[in-house]
């Protein structure tokens, strides 16, 4: 500072008192643009700390210590018991059937939501040009709807004497108790997840399907290539970005399925029908909350394994 | 003659082999769709017509589909004996306090996010995405226990809190504002706007495709929440409709009342499908924000 103003030249001085500072106005320019910033975050920010970050943080201290819904009041003097919560969970025969109950969720529930909601997605963007727009608003309607409120339907529907059955009837056939049956309440409940989220693939899909640009197809066309050889050399390769999204999306969903199951079978009948998320809210009613932290930070753990083969599969193609 | 013909022939052959499969696939396809839709609707029919069924004619045949006399008898039964008029408000007082929350704290985030330099500026991004994926089950534990030691435990702020800054809307906020020219903003900032004036003068306004997504999407969620109300909600006099209509239906079980239930699954789907018919295109964006670029 004291070489750059020479006292002599008050004009220069001046001059140069605003280039010679720069350095440090820049720094205190940048800590106010920062501050003015995090003003504009704050808002966000307190909320994100609050509800997601230090709970977090804090599920997972749960998970380590014996804390129960009694000991809510000084949740500090319970005890750091390690990872004997985890243990427990593995041993837990409930959790391993949930385990599998949510994979067959994922195993089955995306690849059906997916295919339904690419097929159809295909069909309104190729052949379709009146009632496009009427198609699209009624596939999407479910993904709108209230999970309670369809879950209801869908009892009234797969009731003993409800309306499939009576549909059913009408042709010959006895239906049997759908959600009362250990080995069909569980394709009814996810009949009801495909129902209910395929409107949102289709979505993305058409976003994706869009943005293919014409021209592609037309020279295919010329060169003689077919629809089924347009699809599967074009539009499949092109749309690869949208269908991982659209799979990590679904799974990541599916993983954390616990709305249908709870309303429709509350995880019946003989817990054939629930999963993780049940199963960490079975264990949270009956006041364990050390076990149910723990079994939520092993779906958060998978959530993320997902997320990050999701982010390495994209990156590695672009 | 032969060599000539060939092509001459072998063209019109071609346009016919695909002329007809063509004529043949679109009603396929069209009937396909029909199909598709047709089935998708039908729980909604369901609902519609058993709603509107007196409970004698739902208990003497409950798989029929249209009624014989449409009553709406149920619908009062739903608001004077079970409650619904409460649940109702409830729903109502907690999506607009989520709705506003949102847009606050959503396009203050999102225009830093996309328009500001600042220090810290790639975690805060961060984050965001981050909060996009943690699970709710991971969550509600902690988030429990914050809400009954904030006392906060069976109101409807506590059932309102945790969504009034949605990651969602952040990112659907912060990817509009990206659109938006630099230009304009610094030009602003020549002639010596602030930050804030700024915000509120020039990039507000423009805003207003996004403040609508963001405005349906954070209705959408709150209005369809299901588990956090369930935790947070103990009485009666905090249900909203989702939890009143859970604990209507297991209060009905053992009656099968169910066309009280289905009334209120009407009450509680028909604003959310009547908005959506009106507002489809914002629905559509906030879905595809949830996932895109």
């Amino acid at each position: 500072m004291t070489t750059t103003i020479s006292p002599g030249t008050p004009r220069r001085a001046r001059r140069s008192r605003s280039s010679g500072s720069v350095r440090s106005s820049r720094s205190s320019r940048g800590a106010r643009r920062t501050a003015v910033a995090w003003l504009f975050l704050a808002p966000f920010a307190v909320v994100f700390l609050l509800y997601t970050a230090i709970p977090t943080v804090a599920a997972l201290g749960f998970s380590l210590t014996d804390l129960r819904g009694a000991d809510l009041r000084h949740p500090f003097a319970v005890d750091f018991t390690g990872l004997e919560n985890y243990l427990r969970l593995f041993q837990d025969q409930s959790f391993l059937r949930d385990i599998l109950n949510t994979g067959l969720f994922v195993g089955v529930g995306v690849p059906l939501t997916m295919g339904l909601g690419f097929a159809l997605a295909v069909a309104l963007n190729s052949g379709i040009r009146r009632l496009r727009g009427v198609f699209r608003t009624v596939f999407f309607a479910p993904v709108v709807t209230n999970v309670v409120a369809v879950a209801l339907i869908w009892q009234y529907a797969f009731n003993a004497d409800g309306t499939v059955n009576k549909v059913l009837g009408a042709v010959g056939l006895a239906g049997p108790n759908w959600l009362d049956d250990q080995n069909l309440a569980m394709p009814v409940v996810i009949l009801l997840g495909v129902w209910r989220n395929f409107g949102t693939a289709m979505v993305l899909f058409l976003a994706g399907l869009q943005s293919i640009p014409e021209d592609v197809y037309e020279a295919a066309a010329l060169d003689g290539a077919g629809r089924w050889r347009q699809l599967r050399h074009i539009t499949l390769p092109l749309l690869l970005p949208t269908t991982l999204m659209v799979s990590v999306l679904l799974t990541v969903f599916y993983l954390q399925v616990f709305d249908e199951p709870y309303l429709l079978t509350n995880g019946g009948p003989l817990g054939s029908t629930e999963s993780m998320a049940l199963y960490t809210y079975r264990q949270f009613g009956s006041g364990e909350f050390g076990v149910s932290s723990a079994a939520s930070f092993v779906m958060l753990l998978l959530v993320a394994l997902v997320s990050v083969v999701q982010f390495r599969l994209l990156r590695s193609r672009s | 003659m032969t060599t000539l013909a060939t092509p001459a022939t072998a063209r019109p052959a071609t346009a016919r082999a695909t002329a007809p499969r063509r004529s043949l696939s679109r009603p396929l396809l069209y009937g396909a769709l029909v199909l598709c839709a047709l089935l998708t609707l039908l729980p909604f029919v369901w609902v519609a017509s058993g709603s509107l069924r007196s409970l004698d004619e739902i208990r003497s045949d409950p798989g029929a589909w249209l009624p014989h006399h449409v009553t709406l008898d149920n619908f009062t039964r739903l608001f004077r004996t079970a409650g619904f008029g409460r649940f109702l408000v409830n729903s109502v007082v907690v999506a607009g306090l989520v709705v506003a929350g949102n847009i606050v704290a959503a396009s203050a985030a999102g225009y830093a996010l996309a328009k500001l330099d600042f220090a810290g500026k790639r975690i805060a991004f961060g984050a965001v995405m981050a909060a996009m994926m943690v699970p709710l089950s991971t969550v509600f534990v902690p988030q429990f226990v914050l809400t009954v030691d904030m006392g906060l435990a069976d109101t409807l702020t506590g059932i309102a809190l945790p969504g009034v800054a949605l990651p969602l809307s952040v990112f659907i906020m912060r990817q509009y504002a990206m659109s938006v020219p630099d230009e304009l903003l610094e030009a602003a900032r020549i002639d010596g706007a602030g930050e804030f004036r700024i915000f509120f003068r020039i990039f507000l306004p423009l805003a207003g495709p996004a403040v609508a997504t963001i405005t349906i999407m954070s209705f959408l969620t709150s209005w369809n929440n299901f588990i956090w109300p369930l935790i947070v909600a103990q009485s009666m006099d905090t249900y909203t409709l989702p939890v009143g209509l859970a604990a209507t239906s297991q209060a009905a079980a053992h009656v099968t009342d169910y066309g009280l239930l289905l009334a209120g699954a009407i009450v509680v789907m028909l604003p959310v499908l009547v908005l959506f018919l009106f507002l489809q295109r914002y629905f559509v964006q906030g879905i595809s924000g949830s996932g895109m670029r």
